[in-house]
């Protein structure tokens, strides 16, 4: 696929699979941690694990925090990389990124429900985006999460855990997954691909 | 679903399991565990760039057990691009281990593997589990275990029921529904599958959340996207064969 995308890589391990994930798309996506190399970027990629203070800072210091939110190519956040594109998060109370002005919070505790919410599960398609061509109601994906953002204008599609949450979000050029698409098969893959087409 | 490999290393055999993963992976698993068995040996370093070679072609989740001492073993793993690693024996020998790995990866990534006997009503967890003649009883009871793990911030447990290893008669339901009620992070049945009604049954008896099995899909007796059929006709819900892959 040719596209200059570009993987911003200070906020998170395991870089390889998505990575991996884009070659098979025929993508060979950079990691970098360089501001100005992701600002020319036709297509920017903000994965992230760990916690939401603790990426914020690797952020801020890499020269990420005040960059993202000015970027105007297609941004796509996943997994807490979506998360980090809100306001802030009840994760140790950070401040994100204010790029949707929601607050990410923790996902309730319940017996038959265990957090972190791990595993494959549905998307229940909310609004139209090119980001979800080819993707059907019902369809499942792979989610590794403790918190999760509200239901919004911003949502595209919605995932039930006891709570409904937003599980795939778009804010103008600014997308967002709390599923990982480059562990959620075909899924996946349709949907990444969508994204590079943008 | 295991992959359980003496011999990662050797380039015949990682060609074998590259195809298995494939093959798995198309079939529709959700997820695959490769059990690393040769990793065990003491203080020595181990080639682990096979994870990598792995990751290349599995677009689902994968966990890699087996030898995992360090944080830095993790580590090592995880950016090769394992999605988790699951730890064993390590872990009953320093607990405080488990504790580490939370901190620096998050419990989503940090599995607890527990081989568990019923010995007199009770069960009894098992170490060196990956070695015939190594094989002991370890200080633990299964449930204080299992407790114990979790206050460590272990994100998830397979429970081997060593009992049904390799017996094909049914997972064992009585045990795992013991469990389920004291483990509140995700817990994966491991042990005794043999034919798809044993999955439906510990499913609906034991509420795990996931089914783990090796020798019945090695040998297709049982092939995947025909279990997954029939579970979700018996009305379990699960992911179902993925239609994509057809294309």
């Amino acid at each position: 696929m040719n596209s200059d995308a570009v993987i911003i890589g200070c906020c998170g391990a395991n870089l390889a699979s998505l990575a991996f994930a884009l070659r098979r798309l025929g993508c060979d996506a950079p990691i970098s941690e360089d501001p100005e190399r992701v600002r020319r970027a036709s297509h920017v990629i903000l994965p992230g694990v760990g916690a939401a203070d603790d990426a914020m800072s690797r952020l801020a210091s890499a020269g990420f925090s005040d960059l993202v939110p000015t970027l105007t190519q297609p941004v796509l956040g996943i997994c807490l990389g979506m998360q980090l594109l809100f306001a802030a998060s009840d994760e140790d109370d950070a401040s994100c990124l204010d790029i949707i002005p929601q607050r990410v919070s923790a996902l309730p505790k319940h017996p038959e429900r265990p957090v972190p919410h791990m595993g494959w599960n549905q998307l229940e398609i909310a609004a139209d985006t090119s980001l979800l061509r080819d993707v059907a109601n019902g369809d499942y994906a792979y989610f590794v999460h403790s918190f999760a953002a509200p239901l919004g204008a911003y949502t595209r599609a919605v995932t039930d855990y006891g709570v409904a949450f937003s599980a795939v979000v778009e804010q103008d050029n600014f997308f967002g997954t709390q599923f990982h698409p480059e562990r959620s098969s075909t899924l996946g893959a349709t949907l990444l691909s969508n994204f590079l087409r943008l | 679903m295991v992959v359980k490999g003496v011999q990662f290393r050797n380039h015949r055999v990682m060609g074998d399991i590259l195809e298995l993963a494939a093959r798995y992976r198309d079939e529709g698993a959700d997820e695959l565990v490769f059990y690393d068995i040769t990793a065990s040996p003491d203080g020595r370093t181990v080639d682990r760039s096979w994870v990598n070679r792995v990751a290349e072609v599995l677009d689902i989740p994968f966990c890699v057990a087996g030898g995992i001492r360090s944080v830095a073993d993790a580590e090592e793993i995880l950016n090769f691009g394992a999605e988790k690693i699951s730890v064993n024996t390590p872990a009953l020998e320093d607990p405080d281990l488990i504790d580490r790995l939370v901190k620096r990866f998050g419990s989503q990534c940090v599995v607890i593997g527990i081989d568990s006997l019923e010995q007199s009503g009770d069960y009894q967890v098992y170490q060196y589990t990956g070695d015939v003649d190594r094989t002991e009883q370890s200080r633990y009871r299964t449930l204080p275990w299992v407790r114990e793990v979790q206050d460590r911030g272990a994100g998830e447990i397979v429970l081997n029921c060593m009992n049904r290893d390799g017996v094909r008669r049914g997972y064992d339901v009585a045990q795992l529904a013991k469990v389920r009620a004291v483990c509140d992070v995700p817990l994966i049945a491991s042990g005794g599958a043999g034919e798809m009604s044993h999955f439906r049954e510990v499913f609906e008896e034991s509420q795990v959340d996931g089914a783990l099995a090796a020798s019945v899909f090695h040998s297709a007796a049982i092939p995947i996207p025909d279990l997954k059929a029939w579970l979700i006709e018996a009305g379990v819900r699960i992911r179902p064969p993925d239609d994509r892959r057809a294309h």
